[in-house]
């Protein structure tokens, strides 16, 4: 398959709400799939909300044909695939922010958040769990790849993607908007756009962003939701600090014209790479001691 | 290389996200209706406005409380705003509840004084707004907070504020763009507890001034010592330096002496929009 008809859902969520946000998605997967879309990407924690604090564990979820919040997705996923976020509880009582992709009534792929950002407005590490994987998946559109928010801000779960075979990445956000300029914009909203348009252009695939809107309390979600294709071009832009379902169809023979003009994907040295790595990783006395 | 900084703003983009912000924030909270007090002054200009615009004309209540020494242009002002806004208004003069108060507080103590004016406003404000069924909008900015230049339980009670995170420089190029009277723009801030009175002359320096030593301060994290290279007196640092500290405990709820595991304010958190 060639072309991919994808819709970006960005809404304000209701705070520690399943069922109320549960409908939401089911009513814009009914939207998506009635205006051809067949792959809806929703923004980080949509099923519940993202300053959970001590909701965190009523709100969790196990991603399974028999949870009552999944069972409904699973059944919508039948005639439109969809990346849906939770709050995920595994089986020994952790928490993760999660992000699970479902096709044809199936689980495909569950992301589990990798870096919770705890400083300045942020304190996910004192709630949730941190997950300790970053792996591509096969959809029938080809293999993606599925990053959280903070996961984007690190150059490291990209690249990991890109090499485990990812070319469409979807990145799910739930930002917060802050930073005054003279710009139209937000500061937050700049430098977001400017990292992800890089990541098209670096790793020459399709980059997708989804941010929810509306407010938490003070804080604005400023919504913005992007697609860039793998020259780096900007596909799809959704209104800021608006709810919004956009859509927008990838191209995805772009890949082969990208990558047989600027062929970056071939020739990046993976061994080169993780033998630099290693040794700098060593830890010969006087070098400093990166964190796991 | 990074820009110096700077207190300009998009006036388009903040006025979009605080006119949101009062909106859902108000509708969340099960209400459609708001009430603010107006003083006459810039900042509680703006925000009728701005709650005008997020919830209809209809749905504010302005109410003014002029003591019988506030300035006549106060009310003048406040009634300009009114006038354009086409917003509810309320005239509830404090007068006849202050003398008793006053009447036991020495002349030569402005602060207490301005302090029940401040306080008895805020219940005017309370009651009316539980009469007309809307939610206490604040209009205090960044440098008053900062500074704690603010009466607690007076001018700084409220249920929402949009202004706490503009600076007073940030306030004016706000207030221009959404149409406050250049009158109220441009006088002197004062907070109208005597006659004559400035918040200039009060704190001793001027907005403009302070605002830039803030936002390095504050903002951009600069150390004291590289605020004094940037030009800023070492006096003058020091001072604004200490008031922030001193006057922390305006910022905050007041302390619960913690006993139990589980304890309002340190392990038990949830935002207030929650379940919303």
């Amino acid at each position: 398959m060639n072309r991919l008809p994808l819709a970006l859902a960005q809404f304000n969520t209701r705070l520690g709400d399943v069922d109320a946000n549960l409908d939401r998605h089911l009513s814009y997967a009914e939207q998506a799939r009635r205006q051809g879309a067949e792959l809806l990407v929703f923004p980080e924690l949509s099923l519940t909300g993202y300053a959970l604090m001590d909701l965190a564990v009523s709100v969790a979820r196990r991603p399974h044909a028999d949870d009552p919040t999944f069972r409904p997705l699973l059944q919508a996923s039948k005639s439109i695939d969809l990346l849906v976020g939770f709050v995920e509880a595994e089986q020994r009582h952790r928490f993760y922010i999660s992000s699970a992709y479902l096709s044809r009534g199936e689980i495909v792929h569950v992301h589990r958040k990798v870096y919770l950002p705890t400083y300045g407005l942020f304190d996910e590490g004192r709630f949730f769990a941190w997950g300790d994987a970053v792996r591509a998946f096969d959809t029938r559109f080809g293999r993606m790849g599925v990053l959280i928010c903070e996961d984007f801000w690190h150059a490291s779960p990209p690249y990991l993607l890109w090499l485990d075979g990812a070319d469409v990445l979807l990145f799910a956000s739930a930002s917060p908007g802050r930073g005054l300029s003279r710009e139209p914009r937000l500061e937050t909203a700049r430098w977001v756009e400017q990292i992800n348009q890089a990541y098209a252009s670096l790793f020459t695939s399709f980059i997708v962003h989804v941010n929810r809107t509306g407010f938490e309390d003070g804080l604005n979600f400023w919504g913005g939701s992007t697609v860039f294709d793998p020259d780096g071009a900007l596909l799809a832009r959704a209104p800021y600090h608006e709810e919004a379902l956009t859509l927008v169809e990838l191209d995805l023979e772009q890949l082969h014209r990208t990558r047989a003009r600027l062929p970056l994907l071939r020739d990046e040295r993976t061994a080169l790479m993780s033998r630099e790595l290693a040794r700098i990783l060593r830890r010969d006395p006087g070098s400093p001691t990166l964190g796991d | 290389m990074s820009e110096s900084p700077s207190l300009e703003i998009h006036p388009d983009l903040v006025r979009r996200i605080l006119i949101d912000f009062l909106r859902t924030e108000i509708t969340r909270a099960g209400f459609s209706r708001a009430v603010v007090g107006l003083s006459g002054g810039i900042d509680s200009a703006l925000a009728c406005y701005l709650v005008d615009e997020a919830l209809g004309p209809e749905n504010v209540l302005a109410v003014r409380m002029p003591y019988q020494t506030s300035s006549p242009d106060s009310l003048e002002h406040a009634a300009l705003v009114i006038g354009q806004t086409g917003v509810r208004e309320l005239t509830v003069p404090i007068t006849p509840m202050a003398e008793p108060f006053l009447a036991a507080i020495p002349a030569d103590q402005a602060v207490r004084r301005g302090n029940v004016f401040a306080r008895l406003r805020m219940i005017v404000l309370y009651d009316r707004s539980a009469e007309f069924g809307g939610l206490v909008v604040g209009t205090g900015n960044k440098t008053e907070i900062l500074l704690g230049y603010t009466t607690l339980y007076g001018d700084s009670a409220c249920a929402l504020n949009p202004l706490g995170d503009l600076y007073k420089t940030q306030i004016r190029q706000l207030a221009r763009a959404v149409s406050v009277p250049e009158g109220t723009v441009a006088k002197p801030p004062s907070a109208d507890l005597w006659a004559g009175q400035t918040d200039e002359g009060e704190l001793g320096f001027t907005y403009e001034r302070v605002d830039q030593l803030l936002l390095l301060l504050v903002d951009g994290r600069h150390s004291p010592e590289s605020c004094v290279e940037a030009g800023f007196d070492r006096a003058f640092v020091q001072a604004v330096l200490e008031r922030i500290r001193r006057n922390q405990f305006k910022r905050l709820q007041p302390p619960i002496a913690k006993l139990s595991n589980r304890t309002v304010g340190y392990d038990f958190l949830y935002l207030r929009d929650w379940g919303t």
